[in-house]
């Protein structure tokens, strides 16, 4: 099906199920420990055995030599594969650096062997026995220092905007903002390592795995081990988060291939905690300059944006500078971004690539303005909003709320009692009040679904679409549900395995309205199916109540499908309406925190979201996607930061001990508004992404929270206390 | 981990005597600080000794009005005990301040007392670490030191002590039990059983090899006002920035001890006669020699600022 014309009045509208608090189908198995994650697969029959990896200890260089002889006699162990010895590989196409092979080390522990035993046990202890040496290479790891090699990036990525005069339009702004703010690099930190298991069968590949993306995974994989992607069979039923971080191959999979091939026995390969935010891909660190020229009345003359960033050669930039050619009106503008070449692990997409880091510092900047204004930071954004991309006025939003979220999150939060800054004190706390818009834009990919009409009336989905905790399982059965006219408990639905057709797959929040487009799509072929074959009118057929009516005839799905089932297949495919209207998700972020004035703790008090992102398919679902990145971006702002010795060339910190998430007690209540709102230029499902939209912004809204709290404006993340003690009054 | 041999010790001085006999062996009590260790092959003992069976979970007054809290307690257990919230509360609330409920509940008295740093080199078998590879040189050193100490450091290391329930042993003078591999026995004040790392940081206590911890005894009750004041970056979860452990008397007088700055819970009984003096005084002491980096010259400050606010509370 294409989609190329704003959706009308179809079945999701019915909102029966689609829509509901449904809570999520997968869930049972999920709290009881029956759902599956790529480690835990065991058939009894399989005669398993473990592949501990080795990471490089150097930052960049040579291995010359992997002495293995220790490790090969010590107990349990079955084979050894080293990256010497299956030479250089063909890397995957989306992969910035290798995974795996060849003498070259890019980074720090990039994958360089894999020793595989009897038990995880044995393979570990073998895996430390390996001799190996290395040449050493310097390298430059210092973004700071490397930012004036930096150079403009693939054109591609658009790395130059220029609308209007900028320059001139800033020297004669009455009021402007010139300020440099830098975001670290992080770690995606997910719950569940990067894990695979694989399996030969003569030329055929089988590979459990922990991937947000099966068909990528298994063309890069293909490509990697040099054989037929058909002869890889990928599956990923359960994840256990991603974001972002298992969006291309990775090591793990790799490197189990290899294993299991050598010794003939399927292997299971996870990435141990300590390993992963260096061997696999993190959120790049970025520096960025924002200019902001407004006249006496608030509006924005002139507005620029530059980011520098680093990554590995062949790499690509942190697109920090994307929301800010749509966020706000003003009719000079320019962004500019730079790309320094870094030694480091491969920079990639981590949740919200792009808007994350970008609204990170676009949105203290926008606060600083305000400030500078004399106005009240909703009414500025307010002031300056508009219904057009900015750059091309030609080209509307599909549909934009922005004002609307923030007015109704103002109103809900009290934002009205928020003071003058450093003005509220509460036993030894200073309290202050932050806001930061959201925004995110839509994205939609191709997806594909098959649907299954059984004799016993039970509707089947299968695409190869992920669930990475967000409930795909869910929305994708209510949409099914809601399609053919049953019950939610009527529908089963099976993801995540390469034999089922391609999906969007999970990320930069299109999984959710490009997969169940994606079953609207097949079930609409399923439809025309099942009404040609009962000889019914396809145009007035309506599905409903378990059955199919036409007129005043009426049969039951089961008995529709009769013995061999129907079936429907298809794949979404979508027009340009993403080039003719502007598609965006939009949210306001409000947050209270408390700043110990002794120590400059930050405890976040309250927070609130409102967003907009078309139809809430599920708002239990939604909502924890909300919750769950303004979480995130509590960590962004307060703790989290992959610490870069610059001498060595690695994240030090890492594992979880150092690597500060936010733990339950730092989050304390939170709350997410809905907007009610439809796009029928997104989608039939006229919904939009929302798992990045809630981090977009939330960190911004805490760092201008302290400055409310304290008066002491940080520019610099994570915003932690010793960049803020040194400014607070003296206790004692 | 490399493959080691494992015995349940069935009495004290079968745990010397066992650990006497092997060099590479090593006790082993809640595992909560060993078994990580041994996972990355930061320790790698030969031959294991549990001495979780040796009846050393009590908790008992002493004949000079104090108590003693066998070796084995558990943090939870110790942290829960009646006279313990009572008269040593200061120790309830570094217990409690520490790691999470699920630890506490494993990890012991004389364990917590010996877990190791949290220096993140000491924690990555590639990098340089005197403490873990004697001699092989310090990666701290010119890399991240934010969390790393700031006074009693050496050219050698920079590590600190993490424990939080070291800090409030050391206001409250505790005293270590111990026996020696060759039966005997003998008791360490807290004020001696800690080294500063000089050019030997992988010697860290007194103890000699082998020596067992069976108690660890608290002096009489002192009163006073018990204060634990943990500084981190997140609520919860987190080794100290910077802690504060004092007891405060009615008239100022009083006793300090500082964590997260040094090699050990950071004490100076000069610095305790500064109190009447105020939080500047007294961290003046404290801080007089410190060498703190780049990175953690802020540990200064927030150990005055983080002082001001617990002499205010103990004035409120
Ligand atoms: C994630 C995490 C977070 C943590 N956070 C904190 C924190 O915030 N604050 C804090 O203070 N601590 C924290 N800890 C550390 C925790 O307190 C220690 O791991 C625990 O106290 C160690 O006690 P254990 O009984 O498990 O020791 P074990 O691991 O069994 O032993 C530790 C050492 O003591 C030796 N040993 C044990 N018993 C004896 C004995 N009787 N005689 C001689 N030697 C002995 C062992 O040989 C070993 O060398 C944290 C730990 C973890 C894993
Ligand atoms: S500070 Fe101490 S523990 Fe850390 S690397 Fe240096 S020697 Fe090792």
């Amino acid at each position: 099906m294409q989609f190329d014309k704003p959706a009308t009045t179809n079945p999701i509208d019915q909102m029966k199920v689609v829509g509901r608090p449904i809570h999520r189908i997968d869930g049972e198995l999920k709290t009881t420990g029956r759902a599956m994650y790529a480690y835990e697969w065991h058939d009894p029959q399989m005669p398993y055995v473990y592949g501990y990896p080795v990471g490089a200890a150097i930052a960049k260089g040579h291995v010359t030599a992997i002495d293995t002889s220790a490790a090969q006699t010590s107990p349990g162990v079955l084979g050894i594969v080293t990256t010497l010895d299956v030479g250089d590989l063909t890397k995957g196409k989306l992969n910035t650096a290798k995974l795996f092979g060849g003498s070259e080390v890019q980074h720090y522990h990039q994958a360089i062997a894999v020793v595989v035993a009897e038990t995880f046990e044995q393979a570990r202890a073998a895996a430390s026995l390996l001799k190996i040496d290395y040449v050493a290479e310097p390298g430059v790891f210092d973004l700071k220092q490397a930012m004036i090699n930096a150079v403009k990036p693939d054109e591609a990525s658009e790395p130059d905007t220029a609308i209007g005069d900028f320059d001139n339009a800033f020297k004669n702004a009455a009021v402007t903002v010139d300020e440099t703010y830098t975001t670290p690099d992080q770690s995606h930190s997910m719950m569940e390592p990067h894990a695979s298991i694989a399996a030969w069968d003569g030329e055929d590949l089988t590979v459990w795995t922990s991937s947000q993306m099966i068909d990528w995974w298994r063309t890069d994989l293909a490509i990697t081990l040099g054989i037929d992607k058909q002869k890889v069979h990928l599956m990923s039923p359960f994840i256990g988060g991603g974001f972002g971080g298992k969006l291309f191959l990775r090591a793990d999979a790799v490197l189990a291939a290899f294993a299991a091939k050598s010794v003939g026995r399927p292997v299971k390969v996870a990435l141990p905690r300590p390993m992963i935010p260096n061997n696999t891909t993190h959120r790049p660190a970025t520096i960025q300059r924002i200019r902001i020229g407004a006249g006496q009345d608030g509006k924005i003359s002139a507005i620029g944006h530059e980011s520098w960033s680093g990554d590995l050669p062949g790499g690509g930039p942190e697109t920090a500078v994307m929301q800010t050619r749509l966020l706000y009106a003003g009719s000079n503008r320019m962004t500019a971004m730079r790309l320094a070449t870094l030694d480091l692990p491969e920079g990639n997409a981590m949740r919200a690539p792009g808007e994350a880091p970008g609204l990170m510092a676009l949105e203290i900047a926008i606060d600083e303005m305000a400030e500078k204004l004399g106005m009240d930071p909703i009414e500025f954004r307010i002031l300056n909003d508009t219904q057009v991309d900015p750059e091309n006025p030609e080209r509307p939003f599909s549909y934009r709320d922005l004002s609307g979220c923030l007015k109704l999150g103002a109103e809900r939060f009290g934002w009205a009692e928020r003071g003058r800054p450093a003005t509220r004190q509460q036993d030894g706390w200073l309290i202050g009040m932050g806001v930061a818009a959201a925004f995110r834009n839509n994205l939609v990919m191709p997806s594909g679904a098959r649907v299954r009409l059984g004799p016993d009336g039970i509707v089947t989905v299968e695409t190869d679409m992920t669930d990475i905790g967000t409930g795909s399982y869910t929305i994708i059965a209510q949409t099914a549900a809601e399609m053919m006219g049953v019950g939610i408990d009527k529908v089963a639905v099976q993801l995540g395995d390469s034999r089922f057709p391609v999906s969007a797959g999970s990320g930069g929040q299109f999984g959710a309205n490009s997969a169940t487009s994606g079953v609207y799509a097949a079930c609409v072929k399923l439809r025309e199916a099942v009404a040609a074959k009962l000889g019914f009118n396809s145009v007035d057929v309506i599905f409903e109540e378990g059955g199919v009516r036409s007129g005043n005839r009426f049969v039951s799905l089961a008995e529709a499908a009769g013995p061999d089932g129907v079936v429907g297949e298809d794949t979404m495919e979508w027009g340009d309406l993403t080039n003719t209207h502007q598609q965006s998700t939009f949210g306001g972020h409000f947050v209270e925190v408390a700043v110990d004035i002794a120590t400059g703790e930050t405890r976040i008090r309250r927070m609130l979201a409102v967003c907009a992102a078309g139809r809430i398919l599920n708002p239990i679902t939604a909502r924890s996607q909300v919750i769950g990145a303004m979480t995130m971006g509590a960590g962004g702002a307060l703790s989290e930061e992959l610490a870069v010795d610059t001498r060595l060339g690695f994240f030090v910190n890492h594992d979880l001990a150092s690597y500060e998430v936010p733990v339950h007690a730092d989050i304390p209540h939170q709350e997410v508004i809905f907007m009610d709102e439809l796009d029928p230029y997104s989608s039939p499902m006229k919904a939009k992404g929302i798992g990045e939209l809630g981090l977009c912004g939330v960190s911004a809204a805490i760092a201008n929270a302290i400055y409310n709290a304290t008066g002491v404006r940080l520019r610099h993340y994570p915003m932690t206390l010793d960049k803020l003690i040194g400014y607070l009054p003296e206790v004692a | 981990m490399r493959a080691f041999t494992y015995e349940r010790a069935s009495s004290v001085e079968a745990a010397a005597k066992a650990a006497a006999s092997n060099r590479d062996a090593k006790f082993i009590a809640g595992g909560t600080n060993l078994l990580d260790l041994m996972k990355l092959e930061i320790e790698t003992p030969t031959h294991l000794i549990d001495v979780n069976g040796l009846g050393l979970d009590r908790i008992e007054k002493t004949p000079e009005g104090g108590l003693r809290i066998g070796a084995l307690v558990r943090n939870t257990d110790l942290a829960a005990h009646d006279a313990i919230r009572k008269d040593y509360s200061l120790l309830t609330r570094a217990l409690v301040a520490g790691a999470s409920g699920q630890l506490r509940n494993k990890a012991t008295t004389a364990g917590n007392l010996l877990q190791r740093t949290r220096c993140p080199y000491f924690y990555d078998p590639n990098q340089p670490c005197n403490k873990r590879r004697p001699g092989s040189g310090c990666s701290a050193i010119g890399g991240i030191t934010r969390q790393l100490a700031v006074v009693g450091t050496s050219k050698d290391c920079l590590a600190t002590h993490p424990s939080d329930m070291a800090v409030a042993m050391r206001v409250l003078d505790a005293v270590v039990e111990t026996v020696r591999s060759d039966g005997s026995s003998r008791s360490i004040p807290i004020a001696e059983f800690y080294r500063l790392p000089a050019d030997t940081p992988h010697i860290e206590t007194e103890l000699e090899a082998g020596e067992f911890i069976t108690a660890v005894v608290l002096p009489a009750p002192i009163g006073g006002k018990h204060i634990y004041r943990k500084v981190r970056d997140r609520a919860s979860y987190a080794f100290a920035l910077v802690s504060i452990g004092a007891v405060i008397q009615e008239d100022g007088a009083g006793r300090v001890a500082v964590g997260g700055v040094a090699h050990k819970p950071w004490r100076m009984e000069a610095a305790d006669m500064e109190l009447a003096n105020g939080a500047h005084a007294v961290s003046a002491a404290l801080m007089a020699d410190a060498r703190p980096t780049e990175q953690n010259r802020f540990k200064i400050d927030l150990v005055r600022r983080t002082l001001g606010a617990v002499l205010n509370q103990a004035r409120s």
